[in-house]
């Protein structure tokens, strides 16, 4: 299962966070720098899992971006790691043309594909459609 | 792949942190992402927000802000409280944007609410009629996004409003509600699975979609029923294979498809299903046989992605029941993942190895010098999952190097959680394969000086309690607590100022006890290196109680040490530690008294201990009458605490051990003898308890190695024979479950491992045919634990009695689990024994249920019917006329004798045990009491009462588990049992097991009904607060009732029938409407 999703960057600033098991606010800000910490530590040969706490970290870096994602001990580590490549690959079809930050439609979009830790939809124009449904009917 | 990456790597970056672009309503963001990541420092980040959210507060409050508007500002709130800044304020606008926005501030709104509300915070209500109203809504985006909502974040009770439109969605003609719909009832089925009870249908119809992603959603509600309860689902089996054939053969369409891999999330979803499925059951796993082939076959791209189906795929083989050539073929995938360059291929590999050893120990033979390779490897995290597979394949001749290994690692590691995990591990290992006592006491030396305070409490715990309790030699034990001595003093004479408190209350228990082993040391050398200790600043308060207690056992004639430091002591700030020094003075110069007090060398158990404390009585009766509160027992306040609400279900940190706590129960009256720890030991624990902590509880601790004796190597690979009479241990009843037959089988592979070069992997080869019998299977524990005398004699017992048919019964069980088959030579009574107790019981429950459902059905047909018949609930004393003597009801524990009760009525009896059941009506709960009576002349050994209802909570509240019920004695366990959704008839199961006869575990099945009226309370309101309550409660049903014509007023004698029946509350009559009020407990 998947515990939680952040996408951080280099200097440890969070650029979004979905928590899909209740964490405190206050707890929030500290378990993110400990996890970025423990990304960030890394180097480039070393496997890209990491243990913590009762959790495995799967995380991938994108330029100055880390992606990082909190999974539990009976998760697929590999197919998570595909898994961010996939929301990567999304975010680069729907963001293509207008790049800009929209906080609110990378959390819809991701909505589409994890719902309460589970992975429920992969298939990339099935993950855009209602956004871009959305999109279509602000125009008019 | 690449050039992709390389878009999106050069995209990505700009999507957060672009400064350009053309956007209107983001302007207020960007600037404010913009500022944030200039930032360089906490200090400035926050002030930076808190002017952001007072811009926010003015923002949202001003009338002229526009939905617009608001969505913008709502987008700058979740950023705030995604960098830990309370934005609660704006929580109220997120459900006001849901309700009133267009389409795209409608998301939003849902967005910001999925985000900032968890299940359960009471701004959720406001959402309801939202969602209501959205969920009906024409336009299918809104829909959508309800439907969403409602499976992220949704009040739980609210869920009956919701349900009809969702199911109704299941049959949307398009496939996106279709999928968000059954999306939907999964979240309802994992927080309320009661409610889509009735829907099991419909998902099996989602399961047969002829879109693929409807299919896949309702895949995840399965994998869900499966995991509880896979054997009803079994027929399901061909459904899955068949899509996995379709997926495997490339027949969806292919936008489903991710870099060429045709779904593969779905694939390994059907595969975890499958293995599943497949567990433990060689028909069901045939049928799936062929498409692991096909799976294992069709992945041989080069890609991480089918290298993660691989590896589920492999974990499917070795879990369902095993076929030799799929096995090999996973074998050769596991050989390619460990030997990848790719680091993350190997990381994966090492995890299935982890996974597979378990099954096939021998396999790790093959990749040995890979994972000698890893044990070395610079990534933590490889190093990590190598000690884990070390960890599984750990066996009597390897030991001392894995654990070596794993000590070295620990040294340098310095993340906590992974020196908990992993130094239980070592100090496991530690006790079932220890190859001497010098080796295990220096292990342990390590796991206490590593570990530290960060130690699991069980682990010093199992210790002591494995030095104390000792094995069958004591020339052995006595061997074993010399050394530790030894061992404890060199490290007391080095520098000890670093050791962790844990380490130094194991080291002073165990040179308070077994010191006097020692002759070649001076007494007094001990006393000043403990009272050394004493000195030091870092040791904590409690270790002085450790320390203490350790230094009134030592002295023989020391007194003039002694003395000094009670002198020293007395005068100290801490009112525990001046006591102890009194009490170290006393005892000192009486050497009669603490001959008494602490009587070295006793016999462990057979002490007699006078548990009820009757001693106590004359000073309790003279506190009562002088004002004193009277005493409550611990589960009685845990009780009262959480009265309002349901019961709490969590045990609270400080338990009564269990055994103390049925015995309680049962001799109250007189003293008897009771295993308690040991009279020093117990000494220790009450001395710690008094410094605040529950240290040192021996009694109903967790054992880590079995109940058995200590036995040397050559004991262990023996013939079974006298392991029943080391099974008669009382163990903690979950061990005794748990506990697989001794198995015949003599480990005949033990020359295999010595063809094995390698240290590390020696004797793989035993534990793999091992492994193969049983999965689960410890190794034999390297230290046993010595019977009892007590339990020895009453096994003797049994056996003397083996003509009675219950324990013959039990025997001819445990031999036929044990052989396969009855032994041929007596055919017919093994069978009619062994058929006899279930037969008889089963017989009974079921009559019982029919009897009462019949008249439930009767009696609710007489209510709705035409002629209005006054019926009291049916109850089950009344189809059961009480059986049993009522005086049992005599035995109820004081503090419950005053509530209402039913009469007391049979359950079920076999000819060793009978038992009875009475139900107590308490205010917030039913409470349930079963009394098991032991019919006959022996002790029964191991009593445990487990009890299932699936629509109730329920909750053992004391007694379900007993070490022993003498002869002829009756023991009362009772549980609280709550309704949390209404029923009207409630069936219980439960089973007793027990043993008459060492090892052989009876278990006793029985059952009965509850009915709703056992758990309606009137609730007594006011005209005023039934007003109020009005609104909130929102679910009502409407019933039309025939009123009663014979009377003067119909409606005042209807209402009086109703509350003699349902125990209704009649709050106020006005006009021709009358209100009532029922509460469920």
């Amino acid at each position: 299962m998947i515990k939680f999703l952040l996408m951080v960057n280099k200097q440890g600033q969070t650029r979004l966070s979905k928590y899909y098991e209740q964490v405190e606010l206050g707890k929030r800000a500290a378990l993110e720098a400990d996890v970025v910490r423990g990304c960030l530590a890394r180097r480039k040969e070393e496997c890209s899992f990491v243990e913590y706490k009762d959790y495995k970290l799967v995380y991938r870096q994108y330029a100055a971006l880390f992606i990082v994602v909190g999974i539990t001990e009976n998760e697929n580590e590999l197919s998570i790691y595909e898994l961010v490549h996939n929301f990567v690959e999304v975010l680069d079809k729907y963001f293509s043309r207008v790049i800009m930050f929209n906080l609110d439609k990378v959390h819809i979009i991701l909505d589409e594909m994890i719902l309460n830790g589970h992975i429920v939809e992969t298939n990339k124009n099935r993950i855009l459609a209602p956004l871009l449904a959305l999109d279509k009917m602000a125009e008019s | 792949m690449s050039d992709v990456v390389e878009k999106t790597l050069t995209a990505l970056p700009g999507l957060f942190e672009s400064q350009t672009g053309a956007a209107k309503i983001t302007n207020r963001l960007r600037q404010l992402i913009k500022s944030i990541t200039e930032l360089t420092s906490k200090h400035e980040e926050e002030n930076l927000i808190k002017r952001e959210l007072s811009a926010i507060k003015e923002q949202v409050s001003s009338p002229n802000t526009t939905m617009k508007q608001m969505r913008e500002i709502m987008v700058r709130a979740m950023y705030c409280e995604m960098l830990g800044y309370d934005a609660s304020f704006t929580y109220i606008h997120a459900i006001k944007l849901a309700q009133q926005g267009g389409v795209l501030e409608k998301r939003v709104g849902y967005l910001a609410v999925s985000l900032f509300l968890n299940e359960g915070h009471e701004l959720l209500l406001l959402l309801v009629n939202t969602v209501l109203k959205d969920l009906q809504s024409t336009n299918l985006i809104e829909v959508c996004m309800a439907l969403t909502v409602v499976a992220q974040v949704f009040p739980k009770d609210m869920i009956p409003a919701v349900l009809p439109l969702v199911e109704d969605k299941l049959s949307h003609p398009k496939e996106i509600i279709r999928r968000k719909a059954v999306l939907a009832l999964y979240k309802f089925y994992l927080i309320a699975p009661n409610q889509v009870q009735h829907i099991h249908a419909k998902f099996c119809k989602a399961l047969s979609d002829k879109d693929p992603g409807v299919m896949a959603s309702s895949l995840h509600i399965y994998l869900q029923l499966i995991r509880e309860s896979p054997d009803s689902y079994k027929d399901l089996t061909g459904s899955f294979v068949t899509i996995l054939k379709q997926v495997l053969g490339g027949k969806l369409p292919v936008d489903f498809n991710y870099h060429s891999v045709p779904a593969p999330w779905l694939q390994i979803q059907l595969l975890r299903i499958l293995s599943l499925l497949g567990k433990e059951d060689q028909s069901t796993s045939e049928l799936m046989y062929e498409v692991l082939d096909e799976s294992l076959r069709r992945a041989e791209m080069n890609h991480n992605i089918t290298y993660a189906i691989l590896y589920e795929c492999v974990k499917a083989v070795y879990t369902i029941h095993p076929k030799a050539e799929l096995l090999e073929k996973a074998a050769r995938c596991i050989g390619n993942f460990v030997l990848s360059p790719k680091i993350n291929l190997k990381y994966l590999g090492l995890k299935a190895l982890t996974y597979v050893v378990q099954h096939d120990a021998k396999l790790a033979l093959q990749h040995q010098m890979t994972i000698i390779e890893c044990l070395d490897h610079s990534d933590f995290t490889i190093k990590r999952e190598t000690l884990e597979l070390l960890f599984r394949i750990t066996n009597a001749q390897n030991v001392t190097v894995i654990v070596e290994k794993m000590l070295d690692f620990l040294r340098s590691c310095n993340d906590e959680h992974t020196i908990i995990h992993l130094i239980g591990k070592v100090a496991e290992l530690a006790e079932k394969f220890a190859p001497d006592n010098s080796w295990f006491i220096q292990t342990m030396n390590d796991v206490f000086s590593i570990g530290g305070d960060l130690l699991q409490q069980d682990v010093p715990n199992n210790f002591l309690r494995l030095l104390a309790e000792g094995s069958e030699s004591k020339e052995e034990d006595d061997q074993l607590r010399l050394y530790a001595v030894e061992s404890y003093l060199t490290v007391l004479k080095g520098h000890t100022s670093h050791l962790p408190q844990c380490f130094l209350q194991v080291m002073s228990w165990v040179l308070g006890e077994y010191a006097h082993l020692q002759e070649s040391v001076d007494r007094r050398e001990v006393i000043r290196l403990l009272t050394q200790l004493l000195d030091q600043r870092s040791v904590s308060s409690e270790t002085r109680v450790w320390i203490l207690s350790a230094l009134t056992k030592i002295p023989e004639g020391q007194t003039d040490l002694i003395l000094d430091l009670a002198e020293s002591l007395s005068s100290s700030q801490d009112t525990v530690l001046r006591q102890q020094a009194q009490e170290l003075r006393h005892l000192s110069q009486d050497s009669q008294l603490r001959e008494w007090v602490l009587p070295r060398g006793a016999p462990w158990d057979g002490i007699e201990v006078d548990s009820s404390l009757s001693f106590l009585d004359g000073f309790v009766s003279e506190a009562l009458a002088a004002g004193a509160a009277p005493y409550k027992p611990p589960h009685q306040r845990q009780e009262e605490l959480c009265e309002d609400r349901a019961l709490n279900l969590e045990p609270y940190s400080f338990s009564l051990p269990v055994s103390l706590s049925s015995c309680s129960i049962t001799d109250r009256q007189s003293p008897t003898l009771l295993s308690v720890s040991s009279g020093l030991s117990g000494n220790s624990a009450e001395l710690s308890q008094k410094a605040g902590s529950s240290t040192l509880i021996l009694e109903g601790v967790k054992r880590v190695w079995g109940k058995d004796g200590y036995l040397p190597q050559k004991e262990a690979t023996a013939p079974p024979v006298d392991e029943p009479s080391a099974a008669v241990q009382p163990a903690s009843q979950q061990e005794a479950a748990e506990r697989i037959e001794p198995r015949p089988e003599p480990s005949t592979q033990n020359q295999d491992k010595q063809q094995l070069a390698s240290s590390l992997f020696v004797g793989l080869g035993v534990g793999s045919s091992v492994s193969l019998l049983g999965k689960s299977e410890a190794p034999p524990p390297r230290f046993r634990k010595k019977p009892r005398p007590h339990e020895s004699s009453s096994s003797s017992g049994t056996s003397k009695r083996s003509s009675d048919s219950s324990s013959h019964s039990s025997r001819n069980t445990t031999d036929s689990f044990l052989y396969g088959s009855f032994p041929e030579e007596e055919p017919a009574t093994s069978i009619s024994t062994f058929d006899h107790t279930p037969k008889s019981t089963t017989a009974n429950g079921l009559s019982q249920n029919k009897d009462t459902k019949e008249d439930r059905h009767a009696n609710t047909s007489q209510i709705l019917g035409g002629d209005m018949v006054i019926v009291r609930p049916s109850t089950i004393q009344d189809k059961h006329p009480p059986s049993v003597s009522s005086d049992l009801t005599a035995l109820l524990p004081a503090d419950l004798k005053d509530l209402p009760h039913s009469d007391v009525i049979s359950l079920t009896s076999d000819p060793s045990l009978s038992l009875s059941s009475c139900r107590l009506f308490r205010d917030e709960a039913l409470l349930l009491v079963i009394f098991i009576s032991n019919c006959t002349e022996t002790v029964i050994k191991d009593v445990a009462v487990q009890l299932t209802c699936e629509e109730l909570k329920t909750a053992s509240l004391r007694g379900n588990v007993m070490d022993c019920l003498e002869a002829r004695s009756t023991s009362v366990c009772h549980y609280a049992l709550l309704m949390d959704d209404p029923h009207t008839n409630v069936s219980l199961t439960g089973t007793v097991s027990y043993q008459t006869q060492p090892g052989h575990t009876n278990t006793l099945p029985f059952s009965g009904t509850l009915s709703t009226a056992d758990f309606i309370r009137p609730l007594v309101v006011t005209t005023e607060e039934y007003g109020k309550l009005w609104l909130s409660l929102s679910h009502d049903v409407k019933q039309n009732l025939k009123l009663l014509t014979d009377a003067g007023d119909p409606l005042r004698t209807t209402l009086n029938a109703l509350k003699d029946a349902l125990q209704l509350h009649v709050v106020d009559i006005i006009g021709k409407t009358s209100f009532s009020s029922l509460t469920f407990t």
